[in-house]
């Protein structure tokens, strides 16, 4: 055993997609692999949720949790992590506010694993369902069972520090390895508790080069059917831009590419309710007075929930709809 | 991530809640003794320390009962559940200020209107207001202890409308000795009265009450008229207000011309007056518009003018002898200071052409109010003969129709108040110069105020016949021989329960009042606010009819709604008292609810750059972030909402405050969380 401070990286409900930016830090995992023993990372290495069990309390340092929490496995893992880890991180999108998988929380379970099970695009003849439990000749297994919502880490355990992004930008992951080295030696402290970091404090806007002007709507376009103009500002120019409600961090990467930031930063500091937040800001942008004319912009965005909601639904003051959030009571 | 954090966190505040009865208004409903004590028990460990009803928290009494529990309890929030905000927070703000306490920690909870106004069920009623008096708890805990904002006034007015609302309201000013703009856009100042020929129900000459006031204003040292003038922009907020003047070109030089009158005289062009003639009369294309006109200096009507149109006649100018005609004059813009604006824009008549079953524009004798008023007047186009549009012939009958674009769903729902009294008036006017036999079509007759009942009764003895019903055609088709050459009202005389056509040579649509047609973009552009029907809306209807929601932004006469000259000079004075007592300040405080920009986090945008209806927001290139000006935000939150980056917040308006209170009214503050 050596004695180099122990770090964890775990993935719940989430693509791996966060893994990979973790890795594309290139050869700063060198400096990592220096400063830090991993115990505990599925993707990258064999090991057994019961030797995390076996454990003391609080001997990882870091763990980077990404994914939200969907099945009693990811809850268990949660929690489990939660006692075992010092700093606990909700890394990536899903474990801060929900992400793609969040937009779950608009069916039941029945619709979202008929969806899965029963579309087009499945090929299943015998109309199969996975079942939770199994009975074998050499006993009961199970496979983990799905919680009625996805929710996000900190809805589940106490966390320490906020990353956000889909997945976090690799720049910003080289810089948080670095801080934490340097408090390790003594150099730097740790912001305060419930900190984001890895992240910048204001909007995309800020970071955008985009020039920009009053704003006055008369149509929602989207990208590929009309021709931007390189310098000005995406939503001026009707495009759907989430850029002024998203945390800052990715240096404006997709408006500086032409094309619409779709909010993986997540909520602005001081943003309550993401989705809400653009659906007033856009709606007051609208250059309009006559209610028709208006419902012919609006339909220019013509999935609200996937526009506004893509990441922060289960982060977001309703979690969830009414069909979701009843089964879970029941 | 702040929204998952700690929401309830221990209240160390000692608050009282006191709910208040307003006699039966809301005991009725409300078991507020029963919502008292609940609060006192229930939210004892959200720091209530004491719950109260009682019968009329407005009273001293009640007052006091605060002040004392504030003094002897040390209570550092109160929450007052009563009636609406508009009507008593700055009742219980002051009671908590005489008691030490900052006026800013007190929440009032609507428990009439919102509740038992609105509802029946008591039970549920009451546990309504229990609701919302534990999200005000909740609120009030998040309270802040704030400052009124204190600006000083400039001393200069400006009064906007030269009609007799307006001038009464700049006579009372510059009397108290202060300066006043009074910006008007025709030629003269003056607006409708100075079209009428009597008044009712006194019949006064209307121009010799009306021009000894309108010679005062032009001779006034307080006071600078400027008419052919526009107001185009407003910037600023109540005591510094920043206004922008657009001076139209008259093309006389007003400091030359003697108003001798010699330019009209000699004008070779004649133009249909339809604005002060009502297009029943000719004027020159330099004119002014009637001989009294204040000030006395012409204007040239550029379109209309020969010169302009041909490059060619000048006889105004050759014959001008002081040389005052300067054909190059531009328009000038001035940019003034002033602490307090009164909008007195008046009203536009009716158009009764819209009216197509009574036939005005194609009847040609069909006339509407205003052109009566012309042809009435000793002055006007037939030198006050009652005559026909063939202008000779005088009626031997005349039918009066009241409510003409009035009280009809078709045009306007409102009463415009003045039309009974003028078609009394015009049918008494017919009566003594013609001799015609006169008709009246009324719908009701509505002859309130003072002596207003009693000009109606002697005009029904003066043998004018009235016929209760609403018109339904005028027409010119005769079905009968004593109907050739006549038009004929037909009317459902709902007194006689039958249809009646009645022949008569004259039709006199006594026409409605509406807003000006531009009244939405001048309110717009004085940052005020219109009703449906488009008058603008006043502070409180009752309590505060000449203020509006823009502080130091005032209204009086027909802008506000129709209403008769007597009320119309009351509310220019009352204005006018508003305005001096503003002036006498020196300076105001104002409200400290207000919108802020958090620089840091606002990346720009420029979402909020254009909703302010205060022009309170500006953008700062050089930094690229938006601010807002303390002095001219009202706290209305439009701002505040539409920031995507939620970089704009409330004072008084939190977030943290409007989540707590929304946790406080789902009761998930209690020890037992009430769910659903």
């Amino acid at each position: 055993m050596s004695d180099k401070p122990k770090f964890a990286m775990y993935w719940a409900a989430s693509c791996g997609g966060c893994e990979i930016a973790v890795l594309n830090i290139n050869e700063k995992i060198l400096d990592f692999d220096a400063n830090f023993e991993v115990v505990f990372w599925p993707v990258a290495m064999d090991a057994k949720y019961k030797d995390v069990e076996a454990m003391e309390d609080g001997s990882i340092l870091l763990t980077l949790f990404n994914g939200g929490i969907r099945t009693d496995e990811n809850e268990h893992i949660a929690k489990l992590l939660r006692r075992k880890s010092k700093l606990l991180v909700a890394f990536g999108s899903c474990a801060n506010e929900g992400c793609v998988p969040g937009l779950a929380n608009f069916s039941s379970i029945k619709d979202m694993v008929d969806t899965a099970y029963s579309t087009v695009s499945t090929d299943n003849p015998g109309n199969i369902r996975p079942l939770t439990s199994y009975d074998m000749p050499e006993g009961t297994i199970h496979i983990p069972t799905l919680n009625p919502t996805l929710k996000t880490l900190d809805q589940v355990v106490d966390v320490d520090y906020y990353m956000p992004g889909c997945p976090p930008e690799s720049h910003q992951i080289a810089a948080v390895i670095d801080l934490v080295i340097q408090v390790l030696q003594g150099k730097a402290e740790l912001p305060p508790k419930g900190s984001v970091i890895g992240a910048g404090p204001s909007t995309v806007c800020d970071e955008c080069q985009r020039s920009r002007n009053v704003k006055t709507i008369t149509s929602f376009k989207r990208i590929m059917m009309t021709e931007i103009d390189p310098d000005l500002c995406l939503l001026e120019q009707g495009i759907p831009c989430n850029g002024p409600a998203t945390r800052s961090g990715c240096n404006a990467r997709c408006p500086t590419a032409g094309a619409q930031c779709i909010g993986c930063y997540g909520p602005a500091e001081g943003v309550v309710d993401y989705g809400a937040r653009l659906i007033s800001a856009f709606a007051s942008v609208i250059d309009a007075t006559d209610p028709n004319e208006i419902d012919r912009i609006l339909d220019g965005i013509p999935d609200p929930a996937g526009q506004f909601y893509r990441f922060n639904l289960a982060g977001s003051l309703l979690r969830s709809s009414k069909s979701a959030w009843e089964k879970e009571k029941a | 991530m702040t929204q998952h954090g700690e929401t309830n966190p221990k209240s160390e505040e000692r608050i009282g809640v006191y709910v208040c009865h307003c006699g039966t208004n809301i005991a009725g409903v409300v078991d507020v003794q029963g919502v008292a004590e609940w609060a006192a028990s229930q939210l004892e460990h959200r720091g209530v320390v004491i719950g109260r009803d009682y019968k009329f928290m407005c009273s001293s009494l009640g007052q006091e009962l605060i002040e004392k529990d504030i003094k002897e309890l040390g209570l550092t929030r109160v929450v007052v559940a009563a009636c609406s905000p508009h009507l008593h927070e700055a009742t219980f703000r002051t009671a908590c200020k005489n008691a030490g306490l900052n006026p800013y920690l007190c929440e009032l909870v609507s428990i009439r209107e919102q509740v038992s106004w609105v509802h029946t069920d008591k039970a549920m009623a009451t546990a309504k207001s229990k609701a919302m008096i534990s999200g005000g708890v909740e609120r009030v805990i998040r309270h802040a202890p704030l400052e009124p904002l204190r600006v000083p006034i400039h001393p200069d007015t400006m009064v906007v409308g030269g009609g007799i609302a307006g001038i009464q309201s700049a006579l009372e000013i510059a009397d108290a000795g202060y300066h006043v703009y009074l910006v008007e856009r025709e030629p003269s100042i003056g607006g409708h009265m100075a079209q009428f020929d009597k008044t009712f129900p006194t019949l006064d000459c209307s121009a010799c009450i009306l021009t000894p006031k309108m010679v005062q204003v032009g001779t006034h040292p307080n006071i600078t008229m400027l008419t052919w003038s526009e107001v185009e922009k407003v910037d600023g907020f109540v005591g510094n207000f920043t206004v922008t003047v657009r001076k139209k070109a008259r093309k006389i030089i007003e400091e030359l011309c003697t108003g001798c009158g010699i330019c009209q005289e000699k004008c070779p062009k004649k133009v249909i007056d339809d604005v002060y003639e009502a297009g029943l009369g000719y004027r020159k294309a330099v004119y002014t518009p009637f001989p009294q006109a204040v000030p006395k200096y012409p204007v040239m009507d550029v379109p209309n003018c020969t010169y302009f149109e041909k490059g060619t006649c000048k006889a105004c100018e050759k014959f001008c002898p002081t040389n005052a005609i300067d054909f190059k004059q531009q328009d000038e813009i001035l940019t003034l200071q002033v602490g307090a604006i009164v909008l007195a824009t008046g009203y536009d008549l009716f158009d009764a052409r819209r009216v197509t079953n009574y036939g005005y524009g194609r009847l040609p004798n069909v006339f509407t109010s205003l052109e009566f008023e012309r042809l009435s007047n000793a002055a006007g186009p037939t030198n006050g003969n009652i005559v026909l549009r063939d202008g000779k012939t005088t009626p031997k009958s005349v039918g009066i129709v009241h409510c003409v674009g009035s009280r009809d769903r078709n045009f306007n729902n409102y009463c415009s108040v003045i039309c009974c009294m003028q078609g009394l008036k015009f049918a008494h006017l017919v009566h003594e110069r013609t001799g015609a036999i006169v008709y009246n079509f009324y719908i009701d007759m509505r002859t309130a105020y003072k002596a207003y009942d009693e000009f109606y009764q002697r005009v029904l003895e003066e043998g004018t016949l009235f016929v209760r019903g609403k018109v339904a055609e005028i027409t010119d088709v005769a079905r009968r021989p004593d109907e050739d050459g006549h038009l004929i009202v037909q009317v459902e005389d709902t007194l006689a329960s039958k249809q009646r056509r009645i022949p008569v040579d004259m039709v006199i649509l006594s026409t409605g009042l509406q807003p000006r047609y531009d009244a939405k973009e001048t309110a717009k552009r004085f940052g005020l606010s219109c009703s449906a029907d488009g008058w603008f809306i006043e502070k409180h209807p009752k309590l505060d009819p000449i203020s509006t929601m823009t502080e130091g932004i005032y209204i009086a006469g027909c802008v506000q709604g129709p209403k008769d000259i007597p009320s119309s000079v009351a509310q220019g004075a009352a204005a006018a008292a508003r305005v001096l007592g503003k002036i006498q300040q020196r300076e105001i405080s104002i409200e400290p609810v207000r919108a802020s920009v958090n620089q840091d986090q606002c990346s720009g945008c420029r979402i909020c750059n254009n909703l302010c209806p205060y022009n309170a927001i500006s953008f700062v290139e050089d930094r690229a972030v938006s601010q807002v000006n303390a002095a001219l935000c009202q706290g209305c939150g439009t701002c505040v909402a539409a920031c995507p980056a939620g970089a704009i917040s409330g004072t008084a308006f939190s977030n943290a405050q409007i989540l707590a209170q929304i946790e406080g009214l789902m009761m998930l503050n209690l020890e037992e969380p009430v769910t659903a």
